[in-house]
């Protein structure tokens, strides 16, 4: 039993983490019908600045959170103004390939600022790690879970009660109906990369003392967070979170109970069933889907 | 007009030929490198070193007089690249030998290149197909401890505290493969049972799973293999899991970042490690105090930072390639000869080397220190 909680909790820690980075996928996809590929690194950027602030400027810890915060919004907005927006096209492929470019090219720049080994500071929480009926949990799992848990709340209140919210989502159906009712769909699609942009930092910050960070953990922590993100129906919040903790707890049984050798491959055969069997994911709805043209 | 012409000509001719002649043709050394890519983190230091060795022979006057000259090829962690450097500095730079590559499967990739051209190959990486069978690897010799030595290193310590059942987590590189094939070949010599066999990815976030399922198979002690953040991340659950059983981390733990990154978890953590990066805890007597000392404070001091194990594998291949150099002149086989047959009980960065023709790597595993982290520093253990 003690051996099945810890698997439990292992699964939990990781899967946290693919949550919060799919969600931040879902915010320029519900804006923007654009799959950002560079959203693992504004998780990096998180971490990173995170450690820069906290351990080489030595500003006090809810500072540092502000700052890098800060610091990673604007970089989403320079991200958006600089290749987004000059691009003036629909073509969603086009748009998608353009982030791919910006990954590489913010992996180059992280690399020359912090070179290329890991960076880790303090949890949050300092204290001896949570053990429950013989399992031990780390603190700092509850803040991964916590902070994904007020995102999820806080973008769903943003995207369904306030006006930006609703534009945002209306650009998305149909950028021209929404310009014609006089949203200003360029602006939607700048903010919703600077919240994607914080999302992933914030994400970073919380999870480095967990798994550290360095500047090509990018990549990795995208391809998860996408299943994650995939696995829940693209654009739904909720379903993030879900499919982040089932790949999560799912690689961690399997690495327990099978062998750990075969874990990774848990996320990519996910990916594949959901996109044969349930193309818009598991909460998704298939025929609104294909109304919505893709 | 014409004969102005002519003249300006000619001193121009000579001014260009003048400038292209230099007053001593330098000797020519190649290196191919991991500097970009995936294995960057061994590439860097390796650079380093080279170069910090460069500039202090050619201030020293270079060899009997002639200036050397390194040619560093970036292979950028691929083995393809790592091939057609290796063209390019035997063929076209004409050098007398090449250290490197930095991973086992470059090292690999260039050996058939390196063998027909007739060049000799240091390689820094610690594969044991590099230099073995020794028969058919005429050309090629390697800096690196076999990982097989870090092992029976490990094995020795394990047997003298009288464990038997050890529990193996090793990474899924070829480092981490490497090491588990040595982990498994060298268990029954040393009557030591592998209760459980676990992995995990480079980048992964979480191990407990795995060292749970050590701790539940009984094992009396857990065995690392990794390189990168996944010892850390290891340490840290091993330490939060309070397992009761010893971590023994493989001799890729030797860098001061892994304890500051560990925190107090890294407590008791016990290694094989090089006394490159140990060097201050040897007795004043050690063969290879003085040598390590001016290493390490010289490369301190120019590159922030420590040149570690890596760095270590390539100061020794340019020392061995200099000293040859000096002795013999930058005549090809002369200097394979010279580095197989005159280089007994050398004393080098990474262990003290006996060359000779049926060893190509000339280290055991009297090379590692077994380190424990204590008080956030390392201490030998006794």
């Amino acid at each position: 039993m003690t051996v099945f909680l810890q698997f439990l909790f292992s699964g939990l820690t990781v899967g946290s983490v693919y949550a919060l980075i799919g969600m931040g996928f879902n915010i320029i996809y519900n804006a923007t019908s654009i799959i950002n590929l560079a959203q693992g690194e504004f998780v990096v950027i998180g971490g990173l600045l995170m450690w820069f602030f906290l351990e080489s400027c030595n500003v006090p810890f809810f500072a540092a959170i502000g700052l890098s915060i800060l610091s990673a919004g604007l970089i989403g907005l320079i991200m958006e103004r600089l290749t987004i927006r000059p691009l003036r096209t629909n073509d969603l492929l086009v748009m998608t390939m353009v982030t791919i470019a910006v990954s590489i090219v913010m992996r180059g720049l992280l690399m020359f600022k912090f070179g290329k080994e890991p960076y880790s500071y303090a949890a949050f929480t300092e204290g001896d790690p949570l053990v429950i009926g013989g399992a031990v949990i780390q603190l700092q799992t509850f803040w991964v879970l916590g902070i994904t848990a007020a995102c999820i709340l806080g973008l769903y209140a943003f995207f369904n009660l306030t006006m930006v919210g609703k534009a945002m989502r209306a650009c998305s159906f149909d950028p021209t109906a929404a310009s014609l009712v006089g949203i200003p769909v360029s602006r939607m699609i700048m903010f919703s990369f600077i919240l994607s942009a914080v999302v992933g930092a914030v994400g970073g910050a919380a999870i480095t003392p967990i798994s550290l960070m360095e500047y090509d953990k990018g990549p990795m922590l995208a391809v998860k967070g996408f299943c994650a993100a995939i696995m829940g129906g693209l654009g739904r919040g909720r379903g993030a979170i879900v499919g982040g903790l089932t790949i999560g707890i799912l690689e961690s049984m399997t690495a327990g109970y099978l062998h750990s050798g075969l874990k990774d491959a848990v996320a990519l055969v996910i990916l594949l069933a959901i996109l044969f069997f349930r193309p818009a994911g598991m909460f998704g709805n298939t025929t609104m889907q294909r109304l919505k043209g893709h | 007009m014409k004969p102005l012409r002519l003249i300006l000509g000619a001193l121009l001719l000579l001014v260009l030929t003048a400038s292209f002649v230099p007053a001593q043709e330098p000797i020519r050394i190649g290196a191919i490198l991991s500097v970009t890519g995936a294995a960057s983190f061994l590439g860097e230091p390796e650079k380093n070193t080279i170069l910090m060795l460069k500039d202090q022979i050619n201030k020293a006057g270079g060899i009997n007089g002639r200036p050397v000259e390194v040619i560093i090829e970036d292979s950028k962690s691929d083995e393809t690249q790592a091939v057609l450097a290796a063209k390019k500095l035997v063929e076209r730079d004409k050098v007398v030998a090449v250290i490197g590559p930095s991973t086992t499967g470059e090292s690999m990739a260039v050996i058939p290149t390196m063998t027909q051209n007739k060049v000799m190959l240091i390689s820094a990486a610690a594969g044991t197909g590099i230099t073995l069978p020794v028969k058919e690897r005429y050309w090629i010799f390697k800096t690196a401890q076999y990982d097989m030595s870090a092992v029976e290193a490990i094995y020795t310590t394990l047997k003298k505290k009288g464990i038997a059942k050890i529990g193996v987590i090793t990474i899924t590189t070829g480092y981490g493969d490497a090491g588990r094939k040595a982990l498994h070949e060298m268990a029954p010599k040393y009557g030591i049972t592998i209760v459980a066999d676990e992995r995990y990815g480079p980048k992964d976030a979480d191990m407990t799973t795995q060292l749970t399922k050590i701790k539940a198979a009984g094992a009396q002690a857990v065995i690392n293999w990794s390189v990168g953040p996944g010892q850390v991340v290891v340490t840290k659950n091993w330490h939060a899991l309070k397992m009761g059983i010893p971590l023994y981390q493989s001799h890729g733990w030797g860098s001061k970042k892994n304890i500051e990154l560990a925190g107090k978890a890294a407590e008791g953590v016990i290694a094989p490690l090089g006394r490159v990066v140990v060097w201050n805890k040897l007795p004043d007597n050690h063969v290879q105090k003085s040598l390590l000392k001016k290493f390490v404070t010289d490369y301190t001091a120019r590159f922030k930072g420590e040149p570690g194990q890596f760095g270590a594998h390539t100061y020794d291949s340019m020392q061995m390639i200099l000293e040859a150099l000096k002795k013999v002149g930058p005549d090809r086989s002369k200097l394979r000869d010279y580095v197989e047959n005159n280089l007994k009980k050398w004393p080098g960065a990474g262990g003290v080397y006996t060359m000779s023709p049926t060893d190509h790597c000339g280290l055991d595993k009297n090379a590692f220190e077994m380190v424990v982290v204590k008080n956030g520093d390392w201490m030998l253990l006794k």
